[in-house]
């Protein structure tokens, strides 16, 4: 028997899992897909808010305002990228100013550092692509990027270091209690734990219902977005939000960690749990706001576009902690939907903090809270890389053309704890396959990487794990069977 | 490490780009190609049809690569393989990487920029639906089946009328797999004629003209697209919308130069061919820095990389023994208007010019019985009747030096589609 499951891998269950790593306790992490990362953690807009949105006095601002603080020193500790770039609403002439001050006292009272308006000519130094029509915008200097599959692997691989178990493909079909005990029944047999976490992003709530009087109801809340090239990365430096109107809180304009543009979300409630397709309308809706803050947003540099789903709880407020109405040792972290990326740090402290409390877990003394990501050449010196290649020749060998990476890193990526098992998850590590071809020229040589280091025949290599096969057969085949009567 | 000629990329225009140099005159010459061996893209480009304009033979790719290949080894001309090239700096310093010498630099004396094309990808056509696997660019298809040897699907549509989307399409017939339908955005193909005959009407393939993916179904793996028709803003027309079940989708909609290293170092690069700006001598705006090839601007047929990449090579050598001098952009721009899209090369120095220049271009739309002519200072030297124009098959005209410099004060060079 676990002494603690988490349900789902995501950025809040890793966040709660390396928190409980720091104690003696046996802990184990249930997801359904085949790699941490795969729900929304996977697609949201990367940003760290600054915590002005919130409502004052929710657990939402405070944990926000927390996150945000302490997102600086565990991008050093955990090794991810997070670049504290600052943010600015964009207050235009046809908007209401008083709803931009509203904004600025709700973060004051938030506690959000460094707030201040700006007004037009300040305004264009900061970003000389601001709309024309921009008057003054409320700047955050405290907000922030991060690479928000960098924060969930970090989490995640510091916390299996630390004795964590995870397992992956293993979808949790039900859960009973009795006395003390939770029997979590899954497609890989059933598990046992004194504790449970559920923190399974849009289904959350049906954990939840399933053992607590008190309903909860967890819509998903469909945002899409377009990446755009890193030659176009530098069209802002800060996040830029629209001020919220009549018709929603806008699109954002935002350089990502790597350099890219990202453009977007839309906002679109949906029933399906699973509904993360881009759709016309969608990607017509960006296309006709991005341009009320920002002007000229190169939208013919498109690389991609993909679509996330916010687990939206009718309440609009996290949920974190001994779920109401349910049994003892049932704890809820529900409803993370922005700012819950960057909550992630304050939430994992708040509720593996609690439940330490709850159960009296020893603190673990062998408890090593670094950890060191993949290698990247590019911040290397000249001596330094070439000293790499020499000891690990792989390293000389480029792969992701687009992106500069190397067989090397994408080997680290594989081998490492939690290692990747499939292109996407390579992509997620490494980068490699997330540039402009979009995996055109490498998925081949990637895949027999994969094969290679996970000793699979290449037909069985992934896109994303599952049913996501890249091969349906060899040339031939069904020619042959044909030929043969078969 | 120094070399007279350094050339980025070992496919048919930086093979024929270094043989020609040699044969020039320039001894020291280093050839960097990023993949396990010579030859480019033609390795995976098993089929026919390549050579019959340079050996007045039907080849396949691999084999018209051994030709030039063979060349390049007789003449003992050096290349490195797995070899990346990071960065070239203006003054010619090119920075590359492999296993063997690690980050290493090389001083040149003049550079060929040879890198080829890319694809366009899924993300960059705005196609909304999931994201599953399945969906294929057309050239990472054709290297999955012609070089690995496997099939990456069963049962394929094909957005776009590429050519290599049309080769693939009676590829992946040939191994078993069914194509079910090739949908073009565009009211005309982007493939050569012959291509479209052989490789899907040969094979009953229907070719939707106008037509659209709306949408990609399945989450895993594809299991449907669906395709709609489009108005002539190339907007879905509702209603018109036709399901396709599938487990592939392959997109052959359009090829990239592949221009970071060029537009790092600095080089002018033409808003129409995705490729640099180059004059008379297929030179940059960087002196010294010549391109040819896909990376200047996307061919039809190779034997047209062969051929402009033999001018880039003699030109490099050229400039190596100080007989012509760098890019001045003294050159007169060349003008192209009424369906005339682009002109390689843009600009032209009759002061610099060989006896002859072959301006290379592509046109916008489809014409029938047109004339495609040539303006010398407003007036007309060159009047030469087509039977039919395409977007998909590229044209020339040659440009004679004593045309320009009979004129005296040349001030404008015109290349324009006419109706008669």
């Amino acid at each position: 028997m676990y002494d603690v499951i988490i349900i789902g891998a995501g950025v809040s269950g890793a966040a709660v899992a390396r928190e409980l790593a720091r104690y003696k306790a046996q802990i184990c992490v249930i997801e359904r897909c085949e790699d941490v990362c795969c729900g929304t953690s996977k697609a949201n807009s990367g940003i760290v808010h600054a915590g002005y949105d919130a409502k004052p006095g929710s657990l939402m601002a405070k944990l926000n305002v927390k996150g945000n603080a302490m997102m600086g020193g565990l991008s050093e500790e955990l090794d991810f990228e997070f670049k504290r770039i600052g943010s600015l609403v964009v207050c235009t002439k046809n908007d209401d100013r008083s709803k931009l001050e509203e904004l600025y006292k709700r973060g004051l009272q938030n506690g959000v550092p460094g707030l201040k308006i700006v007004e037009r000519d300040e305004l264009l130094k900061l970003e000389p692509n601001i709309s024309d029509d921009a008057e003054c915008a409320l700047y955050a200097p405290s907000a922030g990027i991060v690479c928000p599959f960098g924060l969930n692997i970090a989490l995640a691989e510091n916390a299996a270091t630390n004795g964590v178990e995870f397992k992956f493909d293993t979808e949790v079909k039900n859960i009973e209690y009795t006395e003390g005990c939770f029997e979590l029944e899954t497609n890989k047999g059933t598990f046992t734990a004194k504790a449970v976490v559920n923190a399974a992003g849009v289904y959350a709530d049906v954990f939840h219902n399933m053992l607590c009087d008190k309903k909860i109801n967890i819509t998903p809340r469909k945002g899409e977005y377009f990446l755009l090239d890193k030659g176009v990365g530098g069209h802002v430096s800060h996040t830029i939000f629209q001020l919220p109107d009549a018709l929603g809180k806008g699109v954002l304009v935002s350089p990502t960690t790597h350099g890219n543009l990202l453009v977007g979300p839309t906002a679109l409630d949906i029933e399906d749990k699973e509904g993360t397709n881009t759709t016309l309308s969608g990607l017509d809706k960006i296309t006709a706001t991005a341009g009320k803050a920002v002007k000229n947003v190169p939208l013919r540099s498109v690389i991609t576009s993909f679509s996330g789903l916010r687990a939206h709880e009718d309440g609009h407020e996290f949920i974190i902690g001994q779920a109401e109405g349910g049994p003892k040792g049932f704890f809820d972290c529900a409803g993370i939907e922005s700012p819950g990326l960057s909550s992630a740090p304050a939430i994992g402290e708040m509720l593996g903090g609690l439940i330490a409390k709850e159960y009296g877990f020893e603190k673990n003394p062998r408890f090593n809270g670094k950890r060191k990501g993949i290698v990247r050449p590019k911040d290397l010196t000249t001596d330094e890389y070439n000293k790499l290649i020499k000891e690990q020749p792989a390293y000389g060998t480029i792969i992701c053309r687009c992106e500069s990476i190397t067989e090397g890193e994408i080997i680290d990526s594989i081998r490492r704890p939690l290692g990747a098992k499939s292109l996407d998850g390579v992509k997620r590590r490494t980068r490699a396959g997330m540039g402009r071809c979009q995996a055109g020229f490498c998925s081949p040589k990637t895949m027999e990487i994969i094969a290679r280091e996970l000793n699979i025949p290449l037909e069985s290599v992934t896109k994303a794990g599952g049913n996501s096969i890249i091969i349906k057969g060899v040339n031939k085949d069904r020619i042959d069977c044909e030929v043969a009567g078969r | 490490m120094k070399y007279d000629i350094v050339i980025v990329g070992g496919g048919p225009a930086g093979l024929a780009a270094a043989v020609s140099a040699y044969d020039a005159g320039t001894k020291s010459i280093l050839i960097l190609e990023r993949d396990r061996e010579l030859g480019g893209i033609l390795n995976q480009c098993i089929h026919n049809g390549f050579g019959l304009h340079t050996f007045n033979e039907e080849l396949t790719g691999p084999e018209y690569a051994a030709r030039f290949i063979t060349q390049v080894m007789d003449r003992g001309i050096e290349y490195k393989l797995n070899t990346m090239v990071m960065d070239i700096s203006a003054d010619r310093k090119v920075t590359a990487l492999n296993r063997e010498d690690g980050l290493f630099e090389i001083e040149a004396g003049a550079v060929i920029l040879a890198m080829g094309c890319r694809e366009r990808a899924r993300g960059a056509l705005n196609i909304p639906g999931y994201r599953p696997a399945g969906i294929y660019s057309a050239g990472t298809a054709q290297r999955l089946v012609n070089i690995e040897g496997f099939l990456p699907g069963r049962e394929v549509v094909i957005l776009g009328s590429g050519d290599i989307g049309l080769i693939m399409a009676r590829r992946m017939t040939l191994e078993g797999a069914k194509v079910k339908v090739v949908a073009e955005l565009m009211p005309y193909s982007g493939g050569l004629k012959r291509n479209i005959v052989q490789c899907l009407d040969d094979f009953g393939i229907p070719l939707k003209l106008s037509h659209t993916v709306v949408d990609i179904q399945g989450k895993e793996r594809v299991t449907g697209v669906t395709i709609a028709q489009v108005d002539e803003n190339r907007r879905p027309i509702p209603g018109t919308e036709e399901f396709y079940e599938c487990d592939t989708l392959l997109l052959s909609c359009g090829l990239i130069p592949e221009n970071e290293l060029s537009s790092s170092m600095g080089v002018e690069m033409h808003k129409v061919t995705g490729g640099p700006v180059v004059n008379e001598s297929l030179e940059t705006s960087v002196a010294g820095v010549f391109a040819c090839g896909n990376v200047l601007h996307v061919h039809d047929l190779v034997d047209y990389v062969s051929e402009e990449a033999g001018i880039a090579g003699r030109m490099a050598c050229e400039f190596v023994q100080g007989k012509v001098k760098g890019s001045d952009g003294k050159g007169i721009t060349v003008k192209t208007e009424s369906g005339v899209r682009y002109s390689v090369p843009a600009t032209i120095n009759p002061v610099n010019m060989a006896e002859e220049v072959v301006l290379r271009f592509r046109v916008g739309d489809v014409y029938k019985d047109a004339y495609v002519s040539l303006y010398i200072n407003g007036e007309r030297v060159s009047h030469k009747k087509k039977r039919i124009l395409t977007p998909g098959e590229m044209e020339n005209v040659t440009l004679k030096r004593e045309q320009l410099l009979s004129v005296g004060d040349l001030t404008d060079i015109t290349l324009k589609i006419e109706e008669d």
